[in-house]
């Protein structure tokens, strides 16, 4: 890791206008957040905090109400920059092609060569587990399953940024720690900056180099801790002493902003900034 | 095969069987009703003596301009309407009602406007159809899952592109029984203009022939129209099926 900036959002904030009477939805920030070259970053927060909206504004997928947001030193406006891939939080796979046709979508409207494309696709597919369901069709799979067909088809345009909406969210929690080591490896073997949003703490304490804690809607960092774990990681660290101090820190900071999500706290001011002392 | 076909099948020639054994044996009354078998050998008769052609390229002549039309404009009008949301909110109302106006009322004042042609029964061929197509293709477009537009986005698609490799397939369910519902709605209102009055066709001529007390023609006219249409939506079924049988729709 060079410590180099990949990507960064400077204040940023992210209004939803009105619409049909509902006032506007002031849904993130400001933030600050610089993706380093490289490292893995986690953001986890409660639920409606703003974290798919912020990586839809990283995403150049929706423009920030305030603030610049820029990816290799070029800033993004109203489109989705050449290197960012994007996997979302809804299953995005398409009913109508084979898990084969899915993962080359991207590169076939991209007019690369068949025989790269198949290079690719079948890269991918085998990384992703799929190699006996290339011929399948996504209402043949399991939600995890089809998840990981959407993460093969932005897999196959090698993207240099890498964002991923919760994907495993439709896993059971063992299968949630193995697709975690998947995605390690993933993250080894392609070299890219990869931010993860998800709301398992102990998924974002094992798998990144740092995690970014973030507030009730309008979702703020409040903290971003460091977690020094070596490149070649994976779950086994899940034993050690290191693993549970992280993770009790993130719960320290997420619990009331998780209770003021849910609308139980009692001083839940709206919109408010509560932060944890400590 | 499959098995249901079997079923399917034995349960239209138990039925036919049935009617056979009802007219033969004298329980219905042969002025009334004709055995199926006369039925067959009828109509073989007249389709192979060339004296309905005319009548029937007619039909299906009207029948197909009307669903080439209706599929076409419903569907642009659909998507048009899904476009405008404000549009679509005025229009809910009369789409929703549409099907209760019994149209046939305007067949006289389409014949005085036209004329004595073709025009009169497309047109409310059109009219029956056009609407089935326009309320499946917003049902098509509406239940396109938000997420695609940024999958498209992703992939830096054009509005054309997108529309053709993510909205069209997406949508392709509920546009096929559109075209389904199109065919038989075209067919409902051709046939039943030319029964009220028309140059020709295959409903003129077993209004004709019911006028003549020529049960023989009618109904043998009848059975065509019944197996066409039975052929032609299992044609579309089939398609179908093999369309989207594995996308689990
Ligand atoms: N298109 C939209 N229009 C208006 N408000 C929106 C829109 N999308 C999201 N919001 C609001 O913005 C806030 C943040 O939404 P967002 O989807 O970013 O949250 P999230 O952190 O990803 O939540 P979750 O963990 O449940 O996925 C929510 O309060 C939501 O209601
Ligand atoms: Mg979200």
């Amino acid at each position: 890791m060079t410590g180099e900036i990949h990507a960064h959002l400077t204040r940023v904030t992210r209004v939803y206008p009105a619409v049909a009477g509902n006032p506007p939805v002031h849904a993130l920030g400001p933030i600050d957040l610089e993706l380093r070259r490289g490292e893995f970053f986690a953001i986890v927060g409660p639920s409606g905090c703003g974290k798919s909206t912020c990586m839809d504004v990283l995403a150049g997928l929706a423009p920030p109400s305030e603030g610049e947001v820029s990816f290799e030193g070029n800033p993004i406006r109203g489109s989705v920059p050449d290197g960012v891939g994007a996997v979302f939080q809804e299953d995005a796979s398409f009913p109508w092609l084979t898990v084969w046709d899915n993962a080359a979508f991207g590169l076939r409207r991209q007019g690369v060569d068949a025989a790269e494309i198949r290079r690719r696709v079948e890269y991918a597919l085998g990384f992703m587990g799929l190699r006996d369901f290339a011929q399948a069709y996504p209402a043949q799979l399991s939600g995890g399953m089809r998840q990981r067909v959407c993460i093969a088809r932005t897999l196959v345009l090698q993207p240099r940024l890498i964002l991923l909406d919760e994907p495993f969210g439709a896993l059971d929690a063992q299968t949630r720690l193995l697709m975690g080591d998947e995605l390690l490896r993933l993250w080894r073997e392609t070299g890219a900056t990869v931010l993860l949003i998800t709301h398992a703490l102990d998924e974002a304490a094992m798998l990144s180099d740092r995690v970014g804690a973030m507030s009730a809607r309008p979702g703020r960092f409040l903290e971003t801790l460091e977690t020094g774990w070596p490149r070649d990681r994976d779950s086994s660290m899940l034993e050690g002493e290191t693993f549970g101090h992280i993770t009790g820190r993130l719960w320290q900071l997420l619990r009331s902003e998780s209770q003021a999500a849910m609308g139980h706290h009692p001083d839940a001011a709206q919109g408010g900034t509560r932060r944890e002392a400590g | 095969m499959t098995r249901l076909a079997w079923i399917r099948l034995a349960i239209v020639l138990g039925a036919f069987a049935a009617l056979e054994w009802l007219v033969q044996s004298g329980r219905i009354s042969t002025h009334t009703m004709i055995p199926p078998t006369r039925m067959v050998t009828e109509l073989w008769a007249i389709l192979a003596s060339g004296e309905l052609t005319g009548d029937i390229t007619q039909t299906l002549g009207n029948v197909a301009i009307a669903c080439l039309l209706s599929v076409t404009v419903g569907f642009v009008v659909g998507a048009g309407i899904h476009a405008i949301p404000r549009l679509r909110r005025a229009l809910d109302p009369f789409l929703t009602t549409y099907y209760a106006v019994p149209f046939f009322v305007f067949y006289p004042l389409l014949v005085y406007i036209f004329g004595m042609n073709n025009l009169p029964m497309i047109a409310i061929g059109f009219m029956f159809a056009v609407v089935a197509m326009i309320i499946n293709t917003l049902n098509g477009l509406d239940k396109i899952p938000r997420v695609y537009d940024k999958v498209a986005r992703m992939h830096q698609m054009s509005r054309a592109s997108m529309a053709l490799r993510i909205q069209i397939p997406a949508a392709a369910p509920n546009l096929f029984t559109g075209l389904k519902l199109s065919v038989a709605y075209a067919f409902i209102g051709v046939i039943a203009s030319e029964f009220i009055l028309a140059p020709g066709g295959l409903g003129y001529a077993i209004a004709f022939a019911y006028d003549n007390f020529d049960n023989e023609t009618m109904y043998a006219l009848m059975l065509f129209i019944l197996v066409l249409v039975t052929a032609i939506n299992m044609t579309l079924h089939y398609l179908e099926q093999r369309l989207l049988r594995r996308q689990g729709f």
